[in-house]
Parts: structure tokens; C-alpha cells; sequence
């Protein structure tokens, strides 16, 4: 059974995740598709203005690898810390 | 087989599969009525969510409205799918953990409120009836159109399919059927959108088509279609008109709004552990953004195509506009549900689209003998008409109604399943009779779902005039009242009651004065709204739309400062929230 201290590791670890995954949240959506988006217009792939495509379609994709991303490491983290369910 | 049958066919054979479902997985207890036994599969839950949340606006209007917007729709499809992000990392496993029923039991359990409960539950049962009439709505304007049956009966048919399944099935039922209905929604808004970007571009692959050169020509899709609607006086269509604070202020509102919305929230409790349901918010943006990811492009491609069949040459030249007596036959259908409006102007017999309201663009028309713009477009027929104008085969036309009822009906039990769940659960065991037994309660819940739906289907058919007010709203609210306090409930052992019915009242009040002032709501009878609703009149150049951002800011504020000054949560509250952030408790010494 977890000690208090690997417990408290468990929430500050998760913390951390958790605001790296909300810092990459914000720059592909309000970073790339909103703050910077004329910039990034400024660059073509394929048929694509770079910053609309973040605004329509990038930034859909990103969030969802993100959501597994955090899921996965969380589910991880559940059990190097010894708080998983049984 | 002659259209109307075949559309007969389609829709029935889908009404008899959630029937079917809905007498398969009857609810047996309270626990398979609020949250399925907690025995739902990720996967499944993933699906029964994207469902649950992909309404009849998402179906029926947003690729419309992101067509005649362009870069500035995309508010929709990042501030719809950003939320999930915020539900997946900050909210739902937290829900889950404390494994009760409903968002307003959480509320008043985390800062002992029955005040606290009761506010939460008036903010829910308000967003849930707003978006419900948006659903019945739905429902009926799919009946009226493909299966040319009047509203009224149309609403009466889908309002007795949910009643069969909601009130028999509780949300084990609807679990079950709207995992039926994602797959009817998702094939129904693909399989148009593969064939339009076959025949637009050569590429099966929406997403990529989008990107892609138009068949036989030498020219980007995104870049013709620039060309197209700016020789026409209209705005670019990848850049956009709107600022960059209230494109900024709106996606935000609508992320934060989509992470607070209880039948969304509300699907995480269903199943079985804290990890499937970090797994679960993975799995349902991933069943929405194929939707989502479609949506634009389809949105392109029908303005491209629209534009196309009334501007067939280039402008000026007198014989490029379409005669009006030439017109298609889905440009007669649809004329004929008031949707799509032909108003010749000139006189000439022929039709002229363009941007009157731009005034230089407006003046070198009026040169060409145009007298004003001629056709008015509501965004709603362009997903509804696309597969007609694309001239596809009949059956995907019937598949597009089927999907579009799917869609109205799966949104609308969800939320029709946390109102009746918040009268039986939160008012009538949690605050008036807390000693009911279990199958009284279940009899309510029944009870409570039925007398929703009959309300629903009025608000369908007497839809109240503000309704495009009222959704914003309901997302503004979400934002600016719920979703600040379930989150600092989680993250903070400081914040306590006072804090939160403060801070709850701060995002409300603020949030519906701002919308009554500007848009007009509840108070239009005393001459509401009272200020001019344009961009040199607003706070920081914030829309209305996108008030609901400020208003959680200012939730955040108060909470955490009125907290500071009162005394802490008792210890119970602090152990409770000690328990929800870790999957397994602690050893008990």
C-alpha cells in the first residue's frame, strides 16, 4: 500500500502531466489557429493555409492524440505509485 | 424505388433497432436508470457519447454555417472538440471517482449545500431544455421535409421513440441505442461527403480532398474557392471577418461551456473504473472528430458547389447567371420549405448571388444591371441538400434523414435522462423526500423523464422566438457557473461553500446581463436588449457568444477570494476530495 509521501508524488506528478498537456491544448488551438494564425498563413502545405488548417483540422487531431496520450501516462502513473485500482 | 418509400424504409428499419434495444436492456434498478450499473465498455461509452453530444446542430447545421462563414466557423469545430480535452484531463476521472449519480449531487456534496445543489440543478434543468427544443426542432424540420409529414405529427413520432426508450431503459437503454444511432449518423454524414469530394476532386478521402486540386483544373479546392466568393463581393474564405480576442473569447466560452455541460458529463459515471474513463473521453472525441474532421470540408465544398450552379460563368457577363426557370430540381424542393428564397429583383429572370451589403463590390454590380442580392440561403439546407445537389443516388438521400433523426434523438434523450435524473435524484431524494425507497424513486425518475419529453416537444413546435440567443446562453452558463466550481471542488481543498455560491452567482448574473443587454432574453417585454449589439459597443470587443469566457474568469476570482476570507471546508469535505483525486483509497489506519 502507497505511503502518504508516494501519494502526495502521485498528485504532484499528475499535476505536471496535466499542465503539459494543457500547455500543448492551448498552442494548437488559440496558439496556432487564433493568436498566430495570419503568420502562419504566411506558409503553404499542400492546399492548405498552415494556420487554417491548425483552426479546422489540426487542432481536432491534436486533441484527441492528447486525450490518449494523457490517459495512457495517467494509467501508468496510477500504478508505479501504487493508487490503481484493483 | 421512388425516394419517399425508400426513406420510409431507412427510417423505420432504424426506429425498430432502437426499439429493439430499448426492450433488451430494460432498467432494472435506479443504478441502471442514472448511469447504466456502471458496467459500460471505454469504447462503447466513447461512441454512446459522441452520440450523446453531436446534436441536430451538428448534423444538420454547422458544415452550413462554417460554409458561409468560413475561417470564422472554425470557432465551432476547435471550441465543440477543445472541451473534451478539459473533461478528459480535469473533470471526468474526478466524477467518476466519486461514483454517485448526478452533477448537482457532487456540487452540494462538495460544499454542503442544499442551496449549492439547487442552484446547480436550475442551471442544468435551463441548458438541457434550451438545447432540447433545439433537438425536437431537428426532428421536425427532417420529418417535414423528406417524409412530408406536417411538424406537429413528426414530433409526436420522434417524442414516442424516446419515450420507449428513456423511460423504459433509463440511460442503460439510451446508452445502448445511442451507440446504434452514432453508427446511422457517422455512415449518414460520410458517405455524401466521400462521393461530393470524388466527383469535386478526385480524392475518397474528405479530409484530404480538402487540400487537394479541383478535378481537371490546375487550382487548390481552398484556393478556387477564394477566388469564387471574392469575385462575388464576399470575404476570403480562409481568412476571417471577426477579431482575434472575440474568435479567441467565443472558442474558449465554447470549450469551457462543452466541459461543463451535465449530459455530457454525466456519461463518465457510467463506467466501471476511474482509468476506463480517462480512456473513454479518448475514445469520444476520437468518434467526434470524424464528424468533425468532415464538417469542414463538406462545409467548402457545398459553398464551392452552390455557388457554382447559380454563378456559371464569370461575373458580369449577363448569360453566367442561372435562369431562374432553368433551376434544379432540389433548388425547387427546397424553395418549397422557405429555406431557400429566389427574389428577382432586376426583373431579369435569372439570379444574381452575391455580397450586396459590401459597398464597393455593390456598386460595380449595380453597373451590371444587379439590383441587390437575390437568394437568400439558410444554413441549414446545406447539409440537408448537399447529396441532391451532388445529384447521388437516392438512398444516401434517405440515409441522410435517417442520420439527421439519429442525431436529434440521440441528443435529445441524453438530456431529456439528467433532467428527469436531477428531479428524482437531486429534488425529490436529495431535498424533499430523502427517505423515498428505491423503486418510488425509479417510478419518479420515470415519471420526471415523461413529463420532459412532453415539454420538449412543445418548446419543438412553439419554439420560442430567441432560441439562437438561448443556446448561446446555455453554453455561457455552462461556462460561467458549473464548470468553475466542479473544477476548484476538485483542485482545491481551500474553496468552500461561500465561495462557491458566490462565485456561481458572480458567472451567472454577469453572463445573462451581458446576453440581456446586448441580445435581449427573458426581459424583451420591458424593451430588452437595451445596447446596439455591435463590435464598437462591447466590452473588450467580446461578442455576446463569447461572454461566457469573462464570466468564468470572474467565477475563478470571486470563488477563490470570498474562500480566502471565510473559514475552510470542514474535514469530511476535505477528506472527500483527498478520495477523488486518487483511483485507489487510502489504507484506513
Amino acid at each position: 500500500m502507497a505511503s502518504e509521501e508516494a501519494r502526495k508524488q502521485y498528485w504532484r506528478a499528475n499535476l505536471r502531466l496535466v499542465a503539459i498537456c494543457l500547455v500543448i491544448w492551448f498552442v494548437v488551438s488559440f496558439g496556432f489557429g487564433v493568436i498566430f494564425v495570419d503568420a502562419l498563413n504566411q506558409i503553404q502545405v499542400f492546399g492548405f493555409d498552415l494556420g487554417f488548417w491548425f483552426a479546422q483540422q489540426g487542432s481536432i487531431v491534436c486533441f484527441v492524440a492528447l486525450i490518449f496520450y494523457y490517459a495512457w501516462r495517467m494509467n501508468k502513473l496510477d500504478r508505479e505509485h501504487d493508487v490503481d485500482e484493483k | 424505388m421512388e425516394l419517399k418509400t425508400l426513406t420510409y424504409l431507412v427510417v423505420g428499419a432504424s426506429f425498430l433497432v432502437y426499439i429493439g434495444i430499448a426492450i433488451w436492456s430494460k432498467a432494472a434498478d435506479t443504478g441502471d436508470f442514472y448511469v447504466a450499473g456502471k458496467h459500460v465498455h471505454p469504447v462503447a461509452n466513447g461512441m454512446a457519447t459522441a452520440a450523446d453530444w453531436m446534436s441536430a446542430a451538428s448534423f444538420i447545421s454547422m458544415a452550413g454555417l462554417i460554409a458561409f462563414l468560413g475561417y470564422d466557423g472554425s470557432v465551432y469545430l476547435m471550441g465543440w472538440t477543445g472541451g473534451y480535452v478539459l473533461l478528459a484531463l480535469l473533470l471526468a476521472p474526478y466524477l467518476r471517482k466519486f461514483g454517485k449519480f448526478t452533477v448537482p449531487e457532487f456540487i452540494g456534496e462538495r460544499y454542503e449545500s442544499r442551496i449549492a445543489r439547487i442552484v446547480a440543478v436550475i442551471c442544468l434543468v435551463f441548458i438541457s431544455f434550451t438545447y432540447v427544443a433545439g433537438q425536437m426542432r431537428g426532428v421536425g424540420i427532417v420529418f417535414s421535409r423528406f417524409l412530408e409529414i406536417p411538424i406537429g405529427a413528426g414530433l409526436v413520432v420522434g417524442m414516442s421513440i424516446v419515450f420507449v426508450y428513456a423511460v423504459l431503459g433509463g440511460m442503460k437503454g439510451i446508452t445502448y441505442t445511442q451507440i446504434a444511432q452514432y453508427c446511422v449518423l457517422i455512415l449518414a454524414y460520410t458517405v455524401p461527403a466521400i462521393f461530393i469530394a470524388l466527383q469535386l476532386t478526385g480524392v475518397p478521402v474528405p479530409q484530404v480532398a480538402f487540400g487537394s486540386e479541383v478535378r481537371g483544373e490546375n487550382i487548390y479546392l481552398l484556393a478556387k474557392l477564394n477566388e469564387v466568393v471574392t469575385a462575388l463581393g464576399f470575404s476570403e474564405y480562409t481568412s476571417g471577418t471577426k477579431s482575434t480576442i472575440d474568435v479567441f473569447a467565443i472558442t474558449l466560452a465554447l470549450m469551457v461551456g462543452t466541459a461543463g455541460l451535465p449530459h455530457v458529463i454525466v456519461r463518465f459515471f457510467t463506467v466501471p473504473r476511474v482509468r476506463d474513463a480517462r480512456l473513454s473521453a479518448g475514445w469520444a472525441l476520437a468518434f467526434i472528430g470524424l464528424l468533425y474532421l468532415t464538417a469542414p470540408a463538406v462545409g467548402s465544398m457545398a459553398r464551392l458547389n452552390l455557388t457554382e450552379t447559380i454563378q456559371t460563368g464569370p461575373v458580369g457577363d449577363p448569360a453566367a447567371n442561372l435562369v431562374y426557370a432553368e433551376r434544379p430540381d432540389w433548388f425547387r424542393t427546397w424553395e418549397s420549405t422557405g429555406l431557400l428564397v429566389f427574389d428577382d429583383r432586376n426583373g431579369d429572370g435569372r439570379i444574381q448571388y452575391y455580397n450586396d451589403q459590401n459597398a464597393e463590390f455593390a456598386a460595380r454590380a449595380s453597373g451590371f444591371g444587379w439590383n441587390g442580392n437575390e437568394l437568400s440561403v439558410d444554413p441549414d439546407i446545406m447539409v440537408l441538400a448537399n447529396p441532391e445537389i451532388a445529384q447521388l443516388p437516392s438512398w444516401v438521400i434517405a440515409l441522410i434523414a435517417a442520420g439527421g433523426i439519429a442525431a436529434a434523438l440521440s441528443t435529445a434523450a441524453g438530456l431529456l435522462l439528467v433532467i428527469s435524473a436531477s428531479v428524482s435524484h437531486d429534488l425529490l431524494k436529495g431535498v424533499f423526500a430523502p427517505n423515498i425507497s428505491e423503486r418510488r424513486e425509479l417510478l419518479a425518475g420515470r415519471i420526471s423523464a415523461g413529463v420532459a419529453i412532453c415539454i420538449a416537444g412543445f418548446l419543438g413546435y412553439y419554439p420560442p422566438a430567441f432560441v439562437a440567443q438561448v443556446v448561446a446562453f446555455a453554453f455561457g452558463l455552462a461556462a460561467a457557473s458549473l464548470f468553475p466550481v466542479i473544477l476548484l471542488g476538485i483542485f482545491s481543498i481551500r474553496v468552500n461553500t461561500q465561495g462557491a455560491i458566490a462565485g456561481m452567482l458572480t458567472g451567472l448574473v454577469f453572463t445573462y446581463g451581458y446576453i440581456e443587454v446586448y441580445k435581449g432574453l427573458f426581459l424583451r417585454w420591458i424593451g430588452s436588449p437595451w445596447i446596439n449589439n455591435v463590435a464598437e459597443n462591447w466590452i473588450f470587443g467580446i461578442s455576446p457568444e463569447g461572454i461566457g469566457a469573462i464570466g468564468m474568469c470572474l467565477n475563478f476570482i470571486v470563488a477563490i477570494s470570498v474562500s480566502r476570507m471565510t473559514a475552510p471546508p470542514s474535514q469530511k469535505v476535505q477528506e472527500l476530495v483527498e478520495r477523488i483525486r486518487y483511483p485507489r483509497d487510502a489504507a484506513t489506519t
